[in-house]
């Protein structure tokens, strides 16, 4: 085999794994929170205020990153899920089950922030929108993945149902996704059409690009620092751990 | 294929040795659709507008009455375990054990469905359309749901854990079939509904049984 | 700049509860996330540390 793949399969291992993302985590933290006051200061006091909507639309700088990363961490939670079923290597299912509480954090959120934009603009908390309903579909499918994995004692025969659980849902996603677009316009009458985006500024645009690339930042720090609690908490019985937290 | 259909008569006959499981979830369909003009009000027009969507919806939660226990008992007396060790693929044993538990738990509930109808005013071809919306759709239930089965096989809370996995999943079977009525209603034609949700059912057909013995195997390791 | 005080910058235009709910809520829950994980770490490491000193107790014992 190819030396840089052997490589790859090292690092690949938890013992390796630890310590590197010991070292990670502090920049992914820096990267985050430079973004964050960039993007902050972008979306507070560079971006001009809307013609429509006024100060509300300043919201779109955290509902729009939000519901990317929900999406996001979906598929890199079944990237992970895949290669660990393909593969069978520990590192994967550790980290797909390290992603899943992020991203279901950042649908919450983006249906929190949904909900508060949508009341002044649109006049309700909640509207059945094609986007909003696959946004709260998909925290449903976060939550069945994380009951399912805590529901299951034995780690590596939850790392695989949850994996073919996830496999399952990116299957579906696109469907659900179709289906609920499908429904909306046939109930056209009883909605509001909120495809019509404002129409958007430089600034703005920048202001949300930086924003949503805080939201990944952190999300990587986040989720490397539950998946060495993990690696701590499932590999305790190994010779390793005991000289890494000495 | 005389694996497949063994398994099929097998479950059947299994099923048929204690029929009050199988009738459970057919009377809690009944008495749910009956429970609805009860808590809304006799009126016919709102009732027609909401007949479609509380069928498909009591169809959704009957049959999900009925999958905890696809598994469950092949699994505790380890007939499970002898199936993946037989020589005919456990795939094809998975997918009879799947029309099995359609014919049980599916098929009643389409066959039910244009009486239940009635009581929402809905007229004949509206009826028609839903029969035949629930003939496709409740395969792909059955299909959906036995992957959620395999998953939660043996696993605390299983049931309502279930619930929670299959539920989302069931979606664009309800969209699409409580769809079809309603636009045969609206005057617009099923058609476009009835081949998506026939769509839908031929992708399940293909991946379901093979995703269902994935997870079976993992439960059984 | 189109805040010419730090009252307006507060009030957003009358959206004030709307703009800082959700962006207040952003900041709590993306506080709290990490502050749990590393909680969870943190414990993992802290029993491990324990077993280790008690296994170090257990050795002393045996053999002094």
């Amino acid at each position: 085999m190819n030396q840089s793949i052997i490589q790859w399969f090292r690092f690949g291992s938890p013992q390796a794994f630890y310590p590197i993302a010991g070292r990670m985590i502090p920049w992914f933290w820096a990267a985050a929170a430079a973004f964050g006051i960039a993007g902050l200061w972008i979306s507070f006091f560079v971006a001009p205020t809307d013609a429509q909507q006024g100060e509300g639309y300043r919201i779109i700088f955290v509902h729009v990153p939000a519901s990317w990363m929900s999406m996001f961490l979906y598929l890199i939670m079944a990237f992970w899920a895949g290669l660990g079923l393909a593969l069978n290597t520990r590192l994967s299912g550790m980290m797909a089950q390290a992603v899943a509480p992020t991203g279901a954090l950042m649908a919450l959120l983006s249906l929190w922030t949904g909900a508060l934009w949508g009341k002044p603009m649109w006049g309700a908390w909640w509207v059945w929108d094609a986007r909003l309903t696959s946004e709260l579909i998909l925290f449903f499918l976060y939550l069945g993945f994380m009951a399912l994995q805590a529901a299951i004692d034995d780690p590596r025969r939850a790392d695989k149902a949850g994996a073919i659980l996830a496999l399952v849902g990116v299957v579906n996603i696109p469907i659900i996704y179709f289906s609920v677009k499908w429904w909306n316009t046939l109930h056209q009458g009883s909605t509001i059409n909120l495809t019509k985006a404002p129409s958007m500024a430089h600034t703005m645009l920048w202001g949300m690009l930086l924003m949503a690339l805080c939201f990944w930042m952190y999300s990587i720090a986040v989720a490397l620092t539950r998946v060495r609690a993990i690696i701590l908490e499932r590999e305790r019985h190994t010779d390793w751990v005991k000289h890494a937290v000495e | 294929m005389n694996a497949f259909f063994a398994t099929v008569r097998r479950d059947l006959l299994l099923a048929l040795r204690r029929k009050s499981e199988v009738l459970t979830a057919v009377f809690f369909f009944v008495i749910v659709t009956s429970l609805f003009p009860l808590g809304i009000g006799p009126e016919p027009v709102l009732l027609k507008k909401i007949a479609p969507g509380i069928l498909w919806v009591a169809a959704l939660l009957a049959t999900l009455l009925g999958l905890p226990r696809l598994f469950a008992a092949d699994h505790v007396d380890g007939t499970l375990e002898q199936m993946a060790l037989s020589p005919s693929s456990l795939g094809l044993l998975v997918a009879g054990k799947i029309l099995a538990h359609w014919l049980l738990c599916g098929l009643p509930l389409v066959l039910l469905a244009p009486v239940l109808g009635l009581q929402f005013d809905l007229d004949a071809p509206a009826l028609g359309i839903l029969t035949l919306a629930l003939l496709l759709g409740t395969p792909l239930l059955s299909l959906i749901g036995a992957i959620g089965a395999a998953l939660t096989l043996g696993v605390r809370g299983g049931g309502v854990l279930l619930a929670l996995l299959v539920l989302p999943l069931y979606i664009p079977a309800l969209i699409f079939g409580a769809g079809a009525v309603e636009a045969h209603i609206a005057g617009l034609g099923a058609g476009g509904h009835l081949s998506l949700l026939a769509a839908m059912l031929a992708l399940a057909v293909f991946f379901a049984p093979w995703a269902t013995t994935a997870a079976l195997r993992i439960a059984l390791e | 700049m189109q805040w010419n005080s730090a009252g307006e910058f507060f009030a957003m235009g009358g959206y004030a509860f709307y703009v800082w709910g959700s962006f207040g809520a952003c900041a709590l829950l993306m506080f709290a996330e990490p502050f749990l994980a590393k909680r969870r770490l943190s414990e993992v490491r802290q029993s491990l540390i324990r077993e280790l000193l008690a296994d170090e107790l257990e050795l002393k014992q045996k053999n002094p």
